[in-house]
Protein backbone atom coordinates (compact mmCIF):
# COMPACT_ATOMS: atom_id res chain seq x y z
CA UNK A 1 0.00 0.00 0.00
CA UNK A 2 2.48 2.63 0.88
CA UNK A 3 4.87 3.08 -2.03
CA UNK A 4 8.55 4.00 -1.18
CA UNK A 5 10.25 6.85 -2.91
CA UNK A 6 13.52 5.24 -2.64
CA UNK A 7 15.56 2.11 -0.94
CA UNK A 8 17.42 4.06 1.11
CA UNK A 9 16.26 3.16 4.90
CA UNK A 10 13.45 4.53 7.08
CA UNK A 11 15.46 5.45 9.96
CA UNK A 12 18.64 5.71 11.15
CA UNK A 13 20.54 6.85 14.30
CA UNK A 14 24.40 7.27 14.08
CA UNK A 15 26.22 7.09 18.20
CA UNK A 16 22.89 8.12 19.60
CA UNK A 17 23.41 8.82 22.88
CA UNK A 18 21.27 10.51 25.76
CA UNK A 19 21.91 11.17 29.12
CA UNK A 20 18.94 11.38 31.91
CA UNK A 21 19.97 13.23 35.15
CA UNK A 22 23.90 12.68 34.72
CA UNK A 23 22.98 8.79 33.72
CA UNK A 24 23.93 7.41 30.20
CA UNK A 25 20.50 5.78 29.35
CA UNK A 26 21.83 5.24 25.73
CA UNK A 27 25.70 4.92 24.49
CA UNK A 28 26.31 5.38 20.74
CA UNK A 29 23.59 3.69 19.00
CA UNK A 30 23.58 2.76 15.74
CA UNK A 31 20.25 1.49 14.71
CA UNK A 32 18.73 0.95 11.26
CA UNK A 33 15.81 0.29 10.04
CA UNK A 34 14.99 -0.66 6.53
CA UNK A 35 11.67 -0.90 4.27
CA UNK A 36 9.84 -4.14 4.52
CA UNK A 37 12.60 -5.31 7.28
CA UNK A 38 11.23 -6.13 10.81
CA UNK A 39 13.94 -4.80 13.69
CA UNK A 40 13.55 -6.27 16.93
CA UNK A 41 14.79 -4.69 20.50
CA UNK A 42 14.78 -6.94 23.18
CA UNK A 43 17.18 -6.26 26.41
CA UNK A 44 16.45 -6.27 30.21
CA UNK A 45 14.35 -3.64 32.00
CA UNK A 46 16.16 -0.21 31.93
CA UNK A 47 18.22 -1.55 28.94
CA UNK A 48 16.98 2.03 27.35
CA UNK A 49 14.79 0.24 25.14
CA UNK A 50 11.67 2.85 25.51
CA UNK A 51 14.33 5.39 25.46
CA UNK A 52 15.71 4.53 22.19
CA UNK A 53 12.28 4.19 20.36
CA UNK A 54 11.22 7.61 21.73
CA UNK A 55 14.58 9.32 20.02
CA UNK A 56 13.78 7.52 17.26
CA UNK A 57 10.05 9.30 17.24
CA UNK A 58 11.66 12.50 17.97
CA UNK A 59 9.81 12.50 21.24
CA UNK A 60 13.16 13.19 23.27
CA UNK A 61 16.04 14.94 21.69
CA UNK A 62 19.93 12.90 22.01
CA UNK A 63 22.47 14.13 23.76
CA UNK A 64 24.56 12.98 21.07
CA UNK A 65 24.58 11.44 17.79
CA UNK A 66 21.87 12.27 14.98
CA UNK A 67 18.49 10.68 14.28
CA UNK A 68 17.96 10.41 10.28
CA UNK A 69 14.51 9.92 9.43
CA UNK A 70 13.26 9.08 5.53
CA UNK A 71 12.10 12.53 4.41
CA UNK A 72 8.05 12.36 4.82
CA UNK A 73 8.54 9.42 6.49
CA UNK A 74 5.01 8.25 7.84
CA UNK A 75 5.63 6.61 11.24
CA UNK A 76 2.65 4.61 12.94
CA UNK A 77 3.08 4.24 16.48
CA UNK A 78 1.23 1.75 18.82
CA UNK A 79 2.61 2.81 22.75
CA UNK A 80 2.46 0.60 25.18
CA UNK A 81 -0.43 1.91 26.90
CA UNK A 82 -2.42 4.65 27.15
CA UNK A 83 -4.21 6.24 30.40
CA UNK A 84 -7.45 7.91 28.98
CA UNK A 85 -9.69 9.27 31.45
CA UNK A 86 -13.33 7.79 32.84
CA UNK A 87 -14.64 10.72 32.27
CA UNK A 88 -14.22 11.04 28.16
CA UNK A 89 -16.92 9.51 26.42
CA UNK A 90 -15.24 7.61 23.44
CA UNK A 91 -16.10 5.22 21.45
CA UNK A 92 -12.96 2.59 19.54
CA UNK A 93 -14.23 4.77 16.04
CA UNK A 94 -14.26 8.01 17.57
CA UNK A 95 -10.61 7.31 19.02
CA UNK A 96 -9.75 6.22 15.30
CA UNK A 97 -11.39 9.39 13.87
CA UNK A 98 -9.44 12.04 16.21
CA UNK A 99 -5.69 11.65 14.59
CA UNK A 100 -7.14 12.75 11.12
CA UNK A 101 -9.86 12.48 9.12
CA UNK A 102 -10.90 9.33 8.00
CA UNK A 103 -14.06 7.60 6.52
CA UNK A 104 -15.88 5.20 8.13
CA UNK A 105 -15.23 2.07 5.95
CA UNK A 106 -10.98 2.87 6.39
CA UNK A 107 -11.89 2.19 9.62
CA UNK A 108 -13.75 -0.45 9.62
CA UNK A 109 -10.87 -2.20 7.77
CA UNK A 110 -8.61 -1.36 9.62
CA UNK A 111 -10.20 -2.71 12.43
CA UNK A 112 -11.12 -5.66 10.95
CA UNK A 113 -7.23 -5.93 10.23
CA UNK A 114 -6.07 -5.70 13.64
CA UNK A 115 -8.72 -8.18 14.06
CA UNK A 116 -11.48 -6.67 16.17
CA UNK A 117 -14.34 -5.04 14.14
CA UNK A 118 -16.51 -6.20 16.90
CA UNK A 119 -15.45 -3.16 19.19
CA UNK A 120 -15.97 -0.14 16.80
CA UNK A 121 -18.94 1.10 19.11
CA UNK A 122 -17.25 0.09 22.15
CA UNK A 123 -15.99 2.71 24.88
CA UNK A 124 -12.41 2.81 24.53
CA UNK A 125 -11.90 2.88 28.45
CA UNK A 126 -13.71 -0.18 28.63
CA UNK A 127 -12.33 -2.45 26.43
CA UNK A 128 -9.19 -4.85 27.90
CA UNK A 129 -5.77 -4.27 28.05
CA UNK A 130 -5.39 -7.25 24.12
CA UNK A 131 -8.14 -5.34 23.01
CA UNK A 132 -6.87 -1.73 23.35
CA UNK A 133 -3.09 -3.55 21.61
CA UNK A 134 -5.48 -4.31 18.73
CA UNK A 135 -7.14 -0.86 18.86
CA UNK A 136 -3.88 1.23 18.58
CA UNK A 137 -2.48 -1.08 16.11
CA UNK A 138 -5.45 -0.45 13.39
CA UNK A 139 -4.77 3.49 14.45
CA UNK A 140 -1.52 2.91 13.43
CA UNK A 141 -2.06 1.45 10.35
CA UNK A 142 -4.67 4.43 9.47
CA UNK A 143 -1.75 6.43 8.58
CA UNK A 144 -0.66 3.96 5.93
CA UNK A 145 2.72 4.60 7.50
CA UNK A 146 6.39 3.66 5.99
CA UNK A 147 7.46 2.53 9.81
CA UNK A 148 5.62 0.94 12.42
CA UNK A 149 6.55 1.59 15.85
CA UNK A 150 5.18 -0.99 18.30
CA UNK A 151 6.33 -0.89 21.96
CA UNK A 152 6.07 -3.69 23.67
CA UNK A 153 2.90 -4.76 21.66
CA UNK A 154 2.99 -8.70 23.60
CA UNK A 155 2.43 -6.65 27.05
CA UNK A 156 -0.84 -7.71 28.67
CA UNK A 157 -1.45 -10.40 26.07
CA UNK A 158 -1.23 -14.37 27.01
CA UNK A 159 1.37 -16.36 25.03
CA UNK A 160 -0.98 -17.62 22.44
CA UNK A 161 -2.37 -14.08 22.01
CA UNK A 162 1.28 -13.16 21.65
CA UNK A 163 2.22 -15.73 18.84
CA UNK A 164 -0.82 -14.49 16.85
CA UNK A 165 0.11 -10.79 17.40
CA UNK A 166 3.22 -11.47 15.90
CA UNK A 167 2.07 -13.51 13.24
CA UNK A 168 -0.33 -10.52 12.46
CA UNK A 169 2.50 -8.02 12.34
CA UNK A 170 4.70 -9.92 10.30
CA UNK A 171 1.24 -10.25 7.43
CA UNK A 172 1.18 -6.46 8.33
CA UNK A 173 4.15 -6.16 7.14
CA UNK A 174 3.44 -8.18 3.61
CA UNK A 175 0.58 -6.45 2.72
CA UNK A 176 1.55 -2.96 3.85
CA UNK A 177 5.00 -3.01 2.55
CA UNK A 178 6.02 -1.27 6.14
CA UNK A 179 9.21 -1.81 7.71
CA UNK A 180 8.78 -2.53 11.62
CA UNK A 181 10.77 -1.36 14.96
CA UNK A 182 9.05 -3.55 17.71
CA UNK A 183 10.33 -4.03 21.53
CA UNK A 184 9.92 -6.74 23.02
CA UNK A 185 11.70 -8.52 26.11
CA UNK A 186 10.99 -12.26 25.16
CA UNK A 187 13.11 -13.26 22.29
CA UNK A 188 11.77 -16.30 21.87
CA UNK A 189 8.56 -15.43 20.39
CA UNK A 190 9.51 -12.89 17.71
CA UNK A 191 12.56 -15.04 16.93
CA UNK A 192 10.93 -16.56 13.87
CA UNK A 193 8.76 -13.55 12.84
CA UNK A 194 11.49 -10.79 12.59
CA UNK A 195 14.93 -10.15 10.50
CA UNK A 196 16.99 -8.48 12.69
CA UNK A 197 18.06 -8.11 16.80
CA UNK A 198 19.31 -5.62 18.36
CA UNK A 199 20.57 -6.45 22.07
CA UNK A 200 20.41 -3.51 24.10
CA UNK A 201 21.69 -2.92 27.40
CA UNK A 202 22.81 1.36 27.18
CA UNK A 203 24.20 0.13 24.27
CA UNK A 204 24.49 -2.53 21.32
CA UNK A 205 25.32 -5.79 22.99
CA UNK A 206 24.87 -7.03 19.76
CA UNK A 207 23.27 -7.37 16.59
CA UNK A 208 22.08 -9.17 13.21
CA UNK A 209 19.54 -12.72 12.78
CA UNK A 210 17.94 -13.69 15.55
CA UNK A 211 20.01 -17.13 15.57
CA UNK A 212 23.09 -15.43 15.52
CA UNK A 213 22.05 -13.35 18.28
CA UNK A 214 20.38 -15.91 20.36
CA UNK A 215 24.15 -17.79 20.03
CA UNK A 216 26.33 -14.56 20.94
CA UNK A 217 28.11 -14.68 24.34
CA UNK A 218 27.36 -10.84 24.94
CA UNK A 219 23.90 -11.98 24.80
CA UNK A 220 23.63 -14.74 26.60
CA UNK A 221 26.66 -12.75 29.22
CA UNK A 222 23.55 -10.06 29.14
CA UNK A 223 20.94 -12.36 30.27
CA UNK A 224 22.87 -14.33 31.94
CA UNK A 225 24.42 -11.95 33.98
CA UNK A 226 20.52 -10.25 34.61
CA UNK A 227 19.00 -13.69 35.22
CA UNK A 228 21.18 -13.04 38.42
CA UNK A 229 20.43 -9.81 39.79
CA UNK A 230 17.11 -10.11 38.80
CA UNK A 231 14.49 -12.24 40.34
CA UNK A 232 14.46 -15.06 38.33
CA UNK A 233 12.81 -18.06 38.57
CA UNK A 234 13.52 -20.68 36.05
CA UNK A 235 12.12 -24.27 36.38
CA UNK A 236 12.35 -25.55 32.83
CA UNK A 237 14.65 -25.16 30.69
CA UNK A 238 12.53 -23.64 28.15
CA UNK A 239 10.09 -22.23 30.71
CA UNK A 240 11.01 -19.33 32.57
CA UNK A 241 9.62 -16.13 34.64
CA UNK A 242 10.37 -12.89 36.11
CA UNK A 243 8.56 -11.17 38.59
CA UNK A 244 9.42 -7.89 36.93
CA UNK A 245 7.53 -8.70 33.57
CA UNK A 246 10.07 -10.39 31.12
CA UNK A 247 10.51 -13.21 29.93
CA UNK A 248 13.76 -14.68 28.99
CA UNK A 249 14.59 -16.73 25.67
CA UNK A 250 14.60 -20.56 26.70
CA UNK A 251 16.79 -21.95 23.93
CA UNK A 252 19.06 -24.24 26.38
CA UNK A 253 21.43 -23.87 29.18
CA UNK A 254 23.72 -22.70 27.58
CA UNK A 255 22.21 -19.31 26.96
CA UNK A 256 23.47 -18.59 30.29
CA UNK A 257 26.31 -17.22 32.53
CA UNK A 258 28.76 -19.13 33.44
CA UNK A 259 27.46 -19.40 37.15
CA UNK A 260 23.97 -20.04 36.37
CA UNK A 261 22.58 -23.19 37.33
CA UNK A 262 20.46 -25.09 34.82
CA UNK A 263 17.12 -25.91 36.66
CA UNK A 264 15.56 -24.05 39.33
CA UNK A 265 17.12 -21.14 40.03
CA UNK A 266 16.24 -18.35 42.05
CA UNK A 267 17.98 -15.03 41.72
CA UNK A 268 17.11 -11.79 44.04
CA UNK A 269 18.59 -8.28 43.38
CA UNK A 270 18.19 -4.74 42.55
CA UNK A 271 15.62 -3.83 39.83
CA UNK A 272 16.44 -2.02 37.03
CA UNK A 273 13.76 0.79 36.00
CA UNK A 274 13.66 4.08 33.97
CA UNK A 275 11.10 6.27 33.03
CA UNK B 1 -39.10 40.96 34.24
CA UNK B 2 -37.04 43.99 34.88
CA UNK B 3 -33.97 44.81 32.58
CA UNK B 4 -31.43 43.56 35.19
CA UNK B 5 -32.90 40.27 35.52
CA UNK B 6 -32.66 39.93 31.91
CA UNK B 7 -29.43 41.06 31.80
CA UNK B 8 -28.31 38.79 34.33
CA UNK B 9 -30.12 35.81 32.69
CA UNK B 10 -28.35 36.52 29.41
CA UNK B 11 -24.72 37.00 31.15
CA UNK B 12 -25.39 33.71 32.56
CA UNK B 13 -26.28 31.69 29.97
CA UNK B 14 -23.79 33.07 27.74
CA UNK B 15 -21.11 32.36 30.27
CA UNK B 16 -22.99 28.55 30.91
CA UNK B 17 -22.26 28.29 26.98
CA UNK B 18 -19.30 28.57 27.01
CA UNK B 19 -18.32 27.46 30.35
CA UNK B 20 -20.21 23.78 29.31
CA UNK B 21 -17.64 22.48 26.68
CA UNK B 22 -14.54 24.46 28.22
CA UNK B 23 -15.41 22.54 31.42
CA UNK B 24 -15.51 19.32 29.85
CA UNK B 25 -11.78 19.41 28.56
CA UNK B 26 -11.15 20.61 31.95
CA UNK B 27 -12.44 17.31 33.42
CA UNK B 28 -10.87 15.28 30.93
CA UNK B 29 -7.65 16.48 30.66
CA UNK B 30 -7.95 16.98 34.58
CA UNK B 31 -7.13 20.57 34.97
CA UNK B 32 -9.52 21.74 37.59
CA UNK B 33 -6.87 22.78 39.78
CA UNK B 34 -4.89 24.44 37.31
CA UNK B 35 -8.09 26.52 36.42
CA UNK B 36 -8.40 27.38 40.19
CA UNK B 37 -4.82 28.57 40.31
CA UNK B 38 -5.85 30.91 37.21
CA UNK B 39 -9.02 32.03 38.29
CA UNK B 40 -7.17 33.16 42.03
CA UNK B 41 -4.95 35.11 39.91
CA UNK B 42 -7.28 37.31 38.47
CA UNK B 43 -7.58 39.50 41.17
CA UNK B 44 -4.26 40.91 40.56
CA UNK B 45 -5.09 40.81 37.42
CA UNK B 46 -7.58 43.30 38.01
CA UNK B 47 -5.05 45.48 40.13
CA UNK B 48 -2.34 45.48 37.40
CA UNK B 49 -4.99 46.65 34.75
CA UNK B 50 -6.07 49.51 36.70
CA UNK B 51 -2.56 50.16 37.71
CA UNK B 52 -1.51 50.07 33.82
CA UNK B 53 -4.85 51.88 33.07
CA UNK B 54 -5.91 49.23 30.55
CA UNK B 55 -9.04 47.06 30.62
CA UNK B 56 -9.21 44.73 33.67
CA UNK B 57 -10.26 41.82 30.98
CA UNK B 58 -6.71 42.52 29.53
CA UNK B 59 -5.37 42.38 32.85
CA UNK B 60 -6.26 39.29 34.08
CA UNK B 61 -5.37 37.64 30.98
CA UNK B 62 -2.25 38.78 31.13
CA UNK B 63 -1.63 37.39 34.21
CA UNK B 64 -3.35 34.44 33.91
CA UNK B 65 -1.40 34.04 30.95
CA UNK B 66 2.58 34.62 32.94
CA UNK B 67 0.97 32.11 35.63
CA UNK B 68 0.04 29.39 33.02
CA UNK B 69 3.48 29.21 31.83
CA UNK B 70 5.54 29.75 35.21
CA UNK B 71 3.47 26.23 35.75
CA UNK B 72 4.36 24.64 33.02
CA UNK B 73 8.04 25.77 33.63
CA UNK B 74 7.58 24.30 37.20
CA UNK B 75 6.21 21.43 36.36
CA UNK B 76 8.79 20.33 34.13
CA UNK B 77 11.56 20.80 36.55
CA UNK B 78 9.57 18.53 38.33
CA UNK B 79 11.78 19.45 41.86
CA UNK B 80 8.29 19.84 43.73
CA UNK B 81 4.84 17.42 42.82
CA UNK B 82 2.53 18.94 40.94
CA UNK B 83 -0.26 19.78 43.12
CA UNK B 84 1.95 21.52 45.72
CA UNK B 85 3.05 24.05 42.77
CA UNK B 86 -0.29 24.97 41.94
CA UNK B 87 -1.21 25.39 45.92
CA UNK B 88 1.92 27.37 46.39
CA UNK B 89 0.76 30.05 43.44
CA UNK B 90 -2.89 29.65 43.93
CA UNK B 91 -2.78 31.11 47.01
CA UNK B 92 0.30 33.27 46.58
CA UNK B 93 -1.58 35.16 43.46
CA UNK B 94 -4.88 34.97 45.80
CA UNK B 95 -2.95 36.86 48.09
CA UNK B 96 -1.03 38.92 46.42
CA UNK B 97 -4.34 40.25 44.56
CA UNK B 98 -5.86 41.43 47.61
CA UNK B 99 -2.59 42.87 49.18
CA UNK B 100 -2.36 44.93 45.71
CA UNK B 101 -5.88 45.42 46.38
CA UNK B 102 -5.22 47.03 50.15
CA UNK B 103 -2.10 48.97 49.14
CA UNK B 104 -3.75 50.65 46.07
CA UNK B 105 -5.63 52.91 48.42
CA UNK B 106 -7.19 55.06 45.80
CA UNK B 107 -8.30 52.52 44.13
CA UNK B 108 -11.84 51.38 44.71
CA UNK B 109 -12.85 48.22 43.69
CA UNK B 110 -15.74 45.91 44.84
CA UNK B 111 -13.39 43.01 46.52
CA UNK B 112 -16.62 41.13 47.34
CA UNK B 113 -17.83 41.64 43.98
CA UNK B 114 -14.69 40.08 42.50
CA UNK B 115 -14.35 37.36 44.94
CA UNK B 116 -18.10 35.84 44.62
CA UNK B 117 -19.52 38.14 41.57
CA UNK B 118 -22.46 40.16 41.12
CA UNK B 119 -24.19 38.83 38.81
CA UNK B 120 -27.21 41.60 39.12
CA UNK B 121 -24.79 44.27 38.48
CA UNK B 122 -24.49 43.37 35.17
CA UNK B 123 -24.38 46.14 32.61
CA UNK B 124 -24.93 46.04 29.20
CA UNK B 125 -21.35 46.74 28.51
CA UNK B 126 -20.34 43.50 30.26
CA UNK B 127 -23.21 41.90 28.57
CA UNK B 128 -21.41 42.65 25.31
CA UNK B 129 -18.29 42.17 26.67
CA UNK B 130 -19.22 38.06 27.40
CA UNK B 131 -20.58 37.74 24.25
CA UNK B 132 -17.83 39.04 22.30
CA UNK B 133 -15.23 36.98 24.73
CA UNK B 134 -17.45 33.88 24.50
CA UNK B 135 -17.73 34.08 20.95
CA UNK B 136 -14.02 34.19 20.34
CA UNK B 137 -13.60 31.77 22.70
CA UNK B 138 -16.04 29.12 21.25
CA UNK B 139 -14.89 29.46 17.83
CA UNK B 140 -11.16 28.93 18.67
CA UNK B 141 -12.23 25.74 20.73
CA UNK B 142 -14.41 24.55 17.54
CA UNK B 143 -11.56 25.45 15.40
CA UNK B 144 -9.66 23.37 17.42
CA UNK B 145 -11.76 20.58 18.85
CA UNK B 146 -10.12 17.72 16.81
CA UNK B 147 -6.79 18.04 18.11
CA UNK B 148 -7.45 19.12 21.65
CA UNK B 149 -9.14 15.60 21.82
CA UNK B 150 -6.03 14.18 20.44
CA UNK B 151 -3.50 16.06 22.50
CA UNK B 152 -6.07 15.23 25.74
CA UNK B 153 -6.00 10.99 24.95
CA UNK B 154 -2.03 10.87 24.28
CA UNK B 155 0.63 13.46 24.12
CA UNK B 156 3.19 11.41 22.55
CA UNK B 157 1.02 9.50 19.37
CA UNK B 158 -0.16 13.57 19.19
CA UNK B 159 2.98 14.77 18.67
CA UNK B 160 4.00 11.56 16.83
CA UNK B 161 1.08 12.86 14.38
CA UNK B 162 2.52 15.85 13.59
CA UNK B 163 0.63 17.77 16.06
CA UNK B 164 1.41 21.14 17.32
CA UNK B 165 1.33 19.40 21.10
CA UNK B 166 3.05 22.40 22.91
CA UNK B 167 1.07 24.90 20.85
CA UNK B 168 -2.26 22.95 21.32
CA UNK B 169 -1.69 23.03 25.46
CA UNK B 170 -1.00 26.91 25.20
CA UNK B 171 -3.84 28.01 23.49
CA UNK B 172 -5.98 25.83 25.69
CA UNK B 173 -4.49 27.94 29.00
CA UNK B 174 -5.46 30.81 27.13
CA UNK B 175 -8.82 29.66 26.58
CA UNK B 176 -9.02 29.33 30.12
CA UNK B 177 -7.65 32.95 30.83
CA UNK B 178 -10.76 34.25 28.38
CA UNK B 179 -13.46 32.25 30.30
CA UNK B 180 -12.10 33.53 33.65
CA UNK B 181 -11.97 37.40 32.62
CA UNK B 182 -15.27 36.74 30.88
CA UNK B 183 -16.91 35.05 33.92
CA UNK B 184 -15.48 36.71 36.88
CA UNK B 185 -18.01 39.57 37.16
CA UNK B 186 -20.79 37.07 37.81
CA UNK B 187 -19.62 34.15 39.65
CA UNK B 188 -16.34 35.39 40.94
CA UNK B 189 -13.17 34.82 41.11
CA UNK B 190 -13.48 31.94 43.87
CA UNK B 191 -16.32 29.89 42.06
CA UNK B 192 -15.17 30.19 38.75
CA UNK B 193 -13.91 26.76 38.30
CA UNK B 194 -17.24 25.20 39.82
CA UNK B 195 -18.77 26.32 36.79
CA UNK B 196 -16.47 24.61 34.62
CA UNK B 197 -16.66 21.19 36.18
CA UNK B 198 -20.23 20.63 37.86
CA UNK B 199 -22.14 20.79 35.09
CA UNK B 200 -19.77 18.87 33.04
CA UNK B 201 -19.34 16.27 36.00
CA UNK B 202 -23.27 16.14 35.98
CA UNK B 203 -22.91 15.51 32.01
CA UNK B 204 -20.80 12.95 31.70
CA UNK B 205 -23.01 9.97 32.96
CA UNK B 206 -26.06 11.13 29.71
CA UNK B 207 -23.17 11.58 27.31
CA UNK B 208 -22.09 8.65 24.55
CA UNK B 209 -19.92 11.38 22.67
CA UNK B 210 -17.73 14.16 23.71
CA UNK B 211 -19.94 16.61 21.98
CA UNK B 212 -22.73 14.91 23.82
CA UNK B 213 -21.07 16.19 27.02
CA UNK B 214 -20.20 19.58 26.06
CA UNK B 215 -23.59 20.61 25.00
CA UNK B 216 -25.65 18.92 27.74
CA UNK B 217 -22.80 20.51 30.18
CA UNK B 218 -23.68 24.01 28.57
CA UNK B 219 -27.83 23.18 28.99
CA UNK B 220 -26.95 22.35 32.79
CA UNK B 221 -25.06 25.41 33.38
CA UNK B 222 -27.48 27.60 31.64
CA UNK B 223 -30.38 25.31 33.24
CA UNK B 224 -28.29 26.30 37.16
CA UNK B 225 -27.51 29.71 36.27
CA UNK B 226 -31.69 30.40 35.73
CA UNK B 227 -32.22 28.61 38.82
CA UNK B 228 -29.28 30.55 40.84
CA UNK B 229 -30.63 34.01 39.79
CA UNK B 230 -34.07 33.16 40.44
CA UNK B 231 -33.47 31.77 43.26
CA UNK B 232 -30.86 34.78 44.70
CA UNK B 233 -33.83 37.67 43.76
CA UNK B 234 -36.77 35.53 45.45
CA UNK B 235 -34.83 34.90 48.91
CA UNK B 236 -32.40 37.44 48.21
CA UNK B 237 -29.69 35.29 48.33
CA UNK B 238 -25.77 36.38 46.63
CA UNK B 239 -25.92 35.30 43.08
CA UNK B 240 -22.95 33.91 42.27
CA UNK B 241 -22.98 31.36 45.36
CA UNK B 242 -26.79 30.87 44.69
CA UNK B 243 -25.79 29.65 40.93
CA UNK B 244 -23.16 27.34 42.35
CA UNK B 245 -25.61 26.14 44.88
CA UNK B 246 -27.81 25.27 42.04
CA UNK B 247 -25.47 23.36 39.99
CA UNK B 248 -24.59 21.45 42.92
CA UNK B 249 -28.36 20.50 43.51
CA UNK B 250 -28.25 19.37 39.74
CA UNK B 251 -25.50 17.43 39.83
CA UNK B 252 -26.82 15.68 42.93
CA UNK B 253 -30.14 15.10 40.79
CA UNK B 254 -28.33 14.06 37.95
CA UNK B 255 -26.41 10.96 40.05
CA UNK B 256 -29.90 9.64 40.65
CA UNK B 257 -31.46 9.35 37.67
CA UNK B 258 -31.11 5.89 36.10
CA UNK B 259 -28.93 5.17 33.28
CA UNK B 260 -28.88 2.40 30.57
CA UNK B 261 -25.02 1.47 30.18
CA UNK B 262 -24.28 0.23 26.88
Amino acid sequence: MSTLPKLGPLVETHGLTLTLGGRTVLNRIDLTVGPGEIVTLIGPNGAGKTTLVRAVLGLVKPTGGMVKRMPGLRVGYMPQRLNIDATLPLTVRRFLGLWRPVDRARMDRALAEAGVAHLAGSPVQSISGGELQRVLLARALLGEPHLLVLDEPDQGVDVHGQAELFDRIAELRRTHGCGVLLVSHDLHTVMARTDKVVCLNGHVCCSGHPEDVSRHPEYHALFGRHADQLAVYVHHHDHRHTTDGHVLPGAGGDCCGPDHHHDHHHGHGEEHRHG
Amino acid sequence: MDDFILRALAAGCGIAALAGPMGSFVVWRRMAYFGDTLAHSALLGVTLGFLLGVDPTLGVMGVCVVLALVLVALQQRRALASDTVLGILSHSALSLGLVAVAFLETLRVDLIGYLFGDILSVTADDLLRIYAGGAVALALLALLWRRLLAVTVDEDLARVEGMPVTALRLAFMLLIALVIAVAMKVVGILLITSLLIIPAAAARRFARTPEQMAALAAVFGMAAVAAGILSSLHWDLPGGPSVVVAAFVLFLASNLVPVRRG
